[in-house]
């Protein structure tokens, strides 16, 4: 049996079914690996003491029929977990303590699985490095001083050093996939409505999911079939019928037409993102897919579209942290002094951004020429998407435009900072579901990821497709554990 | 309307005319608030009926209690309005201690119900004012400012709680239509039952707009708009100031400002409270997190199946059915309770006597007593007893005022008073016949005058007889009986 950190979910919950490994055992192999990895900074708040507590209730009393048997799983700090301080990544929330659970974490614990602990993120999921999080950079195990990606940077980061087995995060536009092909993981944003957003932290709400991140595409199926769910909680979520995602996961993808679309063959495109991409394509060929050509003819629309929609939401959504009722409060003088200088003390630079640009597009006399024009683009982008899919059944694209960068290297450029998510955006703007899996690596041995996006609700496609190219793609990541202290 | 029932305020050989419009806020009668389950209970302690919703803690989502749109779209019904099919929720951002969002959920640009109409009875004859639109809304909590000298206190009891507003079209022209209008507003959804219309518990509130212009001008003037005002009197008078206040400006050859004011009930005057340039700008946008509201066919056909008979349509059937005056009906109509009482009493007794009894005697009592008729001493049941009394000639008119003095007193069957009392009519004619007799004997002098020619006198002789009867005489009888004696 290779080390219990480095198994897949697949294989610990098999350990754990077949009585080979407890749960009080993985537990503490996790947080162990943990204790010795503090440089990577993945960890906002742990939940260790409690985790070893629950545990050892479940090793007592084990229930075999859960999916996720006494299987310990650190989540995004976006997530809110009922006596477990939820921070969002911001010192606005540092001091705040749910009294209640996510509907997606509350999945996961039904179906057996244990909190570890929060991971770090962007402050309130903005960001694509994970740098601007209050409580500080999180380490690439790829590789020292260079970013996870973001904003689910602490979660790529513990699933690719092997300091949870999988996790979820969230992605509102790309916030799961750029991260994961920063980090050799897969991770995989499922179609908006499929995953029930209460309880999460919301950034914007429109655009906004939940979704598994994981070492591998089965893992992932079996994360997606246990967070997925209808919840009359939130008025967003849709109730259909979800597949038995790892059941009816199969390699099987001869005849799919699999589109290429043109426009994302964007200026400037490091070769090797190019090269990824055919390798892509002729592994699809020799599963049986059939390629096709397509045209998504408003891609280049698509991020100044995000960048009105998603700030326009947020500096509304982010209203409610004023000092008033939970979380950091800078006293004033009157009502006005102690919301100016709660905001301006309790968000980060990042934020404050996006809450000015959120406002700007939303004022009177401004509002027709961006929100309004932002959404009829949007729906133009959705249009896209349904033109091709009525020729093809999933679509192939890299799932960003480089490899991970170094820390720093962006911080002070926030445009190309938000170029990262050029090729993940679109597909949030659409609501459809988008999966990146690792599919090389670039000339610094850096991972890079494809992305396969679906029709909506079809999860199970999108599954396949990339189980079978990632047999193909045999993809490894080598990684030193360079950051282990002892 | 008659030329010299116009409400117009003179100046100089000038007269204004005044221009209302009305933005009702109206709670929805609901168990539980817009978004949350919680309670809306009035005058729970601060902060008991408060859910995590309601507070906007971080990642709490609003779920529309469906039972608040079912309100929203009866009430377009009773409006006679046009119930659109879909409509949209949208955030109104703003920051304020008692706005736990940050935001207000409202309707902007597409409320739930469109056009409709209020009538109302004026002295002189029917007026229709036009409604504009009915949208759904969040309440905000409340701060409270005189409890803790360095502190706001906040209480979110309120926050989240459903309103309607209702916004009417410039269509009031005095404070006397204000007044029907509200009270008119208020009895449709009292009806419906789906806004209490309790002012004093601020289920009704409205912020009213009022501009000036000369007599025959076709233009609106420049209006300002008068923020929450929570009774009718308190609009009347903030009409009249501020329509004299802007009266004033153009008289000195000023212009007015377009501006939100506030009325000071002490010193009867509106000041300012911010200006046009000052204006919020509330940054309206659809709620990404409620999906647009749909409302099917079936849903408004059902709803209107439920209707109930409204004012307009019984006042209707009073007049028509039991030949009320359009007055009388009015009255009887213009509150849901009254007109059960009424519906009541009549099941079992005469409809003029019973009109008469609940408009003079019923009224003047809950009026002394400042009482509702839902807390009348008198139960239908035995003033529908008390007429059928007078009806069937037990007891008079007069002794029955004397039998309802004390029903008054907890209320008591008037059948037991009038036994115990010996109050019954004298209607036997032997008796009354007796009495008579001994009232011509007693007074021949005024009978020799009366055959000479006085008619007059006629009056004194019943007089006399029901003195003698000691008021019990029934008088149709001693009428009767009175002229066969003096006249054979």
């Amino acid at each position: 049996m290779s080390d219990i950190t480095s198994q897949s979910l697949f294989e610990l919950t098999s350990n754990i079914k077949e009585k080979k490994l407890s749960s009080g055992e993985i537990t503490k192999a996790f947080i162990d690996r943990a204790e010795k990895s503090k440089k990577l900074n993945v960890y906002v708040t742990d939940n260790f003491e409690k985790a070893i507590d629950q545990s050892k209730k479940f090793d007592s009393n084990p229930n075999f029929d859960l999916k996720l048997p006494g299987i310990p799983i650190a989540v995004k700090d976006l997530f809110c977990t009922n006596g477990v301080r939820t921070t969002a990544g911001s010192k606005i929330l540092n001091n705040f303590i749910p009294t209640y659970e996510s509907t997606v974490t509350q999945n996961l614990w039904s179906q057996g699985a244990i909190l570890l602990g929060k991971l770090n993120c962007d402050e309130f999921a903005m960001g694509s490095s994970n740098e601007t999080s209050f409580f500080g950079n999180v380490q690439n195990p790829v590789g020292e001083n260079l970013v996870p990606g973001g904003s689910s940077g602490g979660s790529s980061a513990a699933v690719a050093a092997n300091l949870t087995p999988v996790t979820i995060g969230t992605d509102t536009g790309g916030s799961i996939r750029q991260p994961a092909s920063f980090t050799g993981t897969v991770g995989l944003k499922p179609t908006y409505g499929s995953c029930s957003r209460y309880g999460i932290v919301a950034f914007a709400s429109s655009l906004d999911q939940a979704g598994p991140m994981t070492k591998n595409v089965r893992d992932c199926s079996m994360l997606l079939e246990v967070i997925s769910s209808f919840d009359q909680k939130d008025s967003t979520s849709i109730d259909y019928k979800r597949n038995h995602y790892s059941k009816e996961l199969s390699k099987d993808i001869k005849g799919k037409k699999i589109g290429i679309p043109k426009e994302y063959r964007v200026d400037n495109m490091p070769d090797e993102i190019e090269q990824l991409w055919k390798n892509g394509i002729s592994y699809a060929k020799d599963c049986g897919a059939e390629i096709i050509d397509i045209s998504l003819p408003h891609t280049n629309y698509a991020l100044p579209t995000y960048y009105i929609v998603a700030p326009a939401e947020a500096s509304s959504n982010l209203a409610r942290y004023d000092g008033v009722k939970y979380g950091f409060r800078s006293p004033g003088q009157n009502l006005i002094e102690m919301y100016e200088k709660t905001r301006s003390e309790g968000f980060g630079d990042e934020v404050k951004r996006r809450i000015m640009i959120g406002t700007y597009v939303l004022s009177s006399g401004y509002y027709d020429a961006y929100y309004l024009k932002a959404q009829k683009v949007r729906q133009l982008i959705k249009k896209d998407f349904d033109d091709a899919f009525s020729k093809v059944d999933a679509i192939l694209t890299p799932s960003t435009p480089s490899s991970a960068f170094k820390i720093g290297e962006k911080t002070n450029d926030p445009v190309s900072m938000y170029l990262n998510d050029i090729f993940t955006v679109p597909i949030n703007l659409a609501g459809l579901p988008g999966i990146s899996i690792p599919a090389g690596k670039d000339k610094n041995n850096y991972p890079l990821g494809l992305q396969v996006i679906g029709k909506p609700f079809d999860e199970q496609n999108i599954l396949n497709i990339s189980y079978a190219l990632e047999d193909k793609i045999n993809f490894k990541n080598d990684i030193s554990d360079w950051w282990l202290s002892e | 309307m008659s030329k010299n029932s116009e409400y117009l305020i003179e100046r100089e050989n000038k007269q204004y005319e005044v221009i209302i419009g009305l933005e009702v806020h109206a709670q929805v009668t609901s168990e539980s608030k817009l978004f949350s389950q919680s309670s809306t209970k009035f005058g729970a302690e601060p902060n008991t009926q408060v859910s995590l919703v309601d507070a906007a803690f971080p990642g709490m989502l609003p779920v529309i209690n469906e039972f608040c749109i079912e309100q929203a779209i009866k009430t377009g019904i009773g409006l006679k309005a046009k119930i659109n099919k879909k409509s949209v929720f949208d955030r109104k951002n703003y920051f304020y201690a008692d706005l736990p969002q940050g935001y207000q959920i409202s309707q902007y640009k597409y409320p739930i119900v469109g056009e409709g109409k209020v009538i109302l009875d004026m002295p002189n004859g029917q007026k229709e004012i036009g409604i504009e639109r009915l949208h759904l809304e969040q309440d905000a909590g409340k701060s409270i400012h005189d409890i803790d000298p360095n502190n706001t206190l906040v209480d979110l009891n309120r926050s989240g709680v459903a309103l309607m507003e209702i916004v009417s079209k410039p269509d009031l022209r005095s404070p006397d239509e204000v007044n029907v209008y509200i009270k008119k507003l208020r009895s449709i959804m009292r009806y419906l039952g789906t806004c209490d219309g309790n002012m004093q518990e601020g289920s009704l509130r409205a912020d009213v707009n009022v501009s000036v212009r000369l007599k025959g001008e076709t233009e609106f003037g420049t209006r300002c708009e008068i923020k929450n005002v929570n009774s009718i009197k308190f609009m009347q008078m903030a009409i009249i100031s501020e329509a004299n206040r802007q009266i004033d400006l153009l008289e000195e050859g000023k212009d007015i400002d377009q501006e939100t004011r506030l009325f000071d009930t002490k010193r009867n005057e509106t000041r300012s409270m911010r200006s046009k340039e000052d204006a919020h700008d509330y940054r309206y946008f659809p709620d990404p997190d409620l999906l647009p509201l749909e409302i099917s066919q079936e849903l408004i056909e059902k709803i209107k199946s439920d209707i109930p008979e409204l004012p307009d349509e019984k006042k209707k059937r009073f007049i028509d059915k039991f030949n009320l005056s359009p007055y009388e009906a009015t009255i009887l109509v213009s509150d849901i309770e009254t007109s059960n009482f009424f519906e009541e009493v009549i099941k079992n007794s005469d409809v003029k006597l019973a009109t008469n009894w609940i408009t003079g005697e019923l009224f003047a009592v809950l009026n002394e007593k400042n009482l509702e008729i839902s807390q009348s001493p008198v139960s239908a049941k035995n003033l529908s007893k008390l007429i059928n009394l007078i009806k069937d000639g037990t007891i008079s008119g007069k002794i029955a005022k004397t039998v309802f003095e004390q029903m008054i007193d907890g209320d008591q069957d008037p059948l037991i008073i009038v036994k115990e009392k010996g109050l019954k009519q004298e209607s036997d004619p032997k008796a009354i016949e007796e009495l008579i007799n001994k009232v011509i004997e007693n007074n021949s002098d005024k009978v020799a005058e009366y055959k000479s020619g006085k008619d007059k006198l006629f009056g004194f002789f019943v007089g006399q007889a029901m003195k003698e009867s000691k008021g019990k005489g029934n008088p149709q009888l001693i009428n009767k009986i009175l002229k066969e004696k003096l006249n054979g």
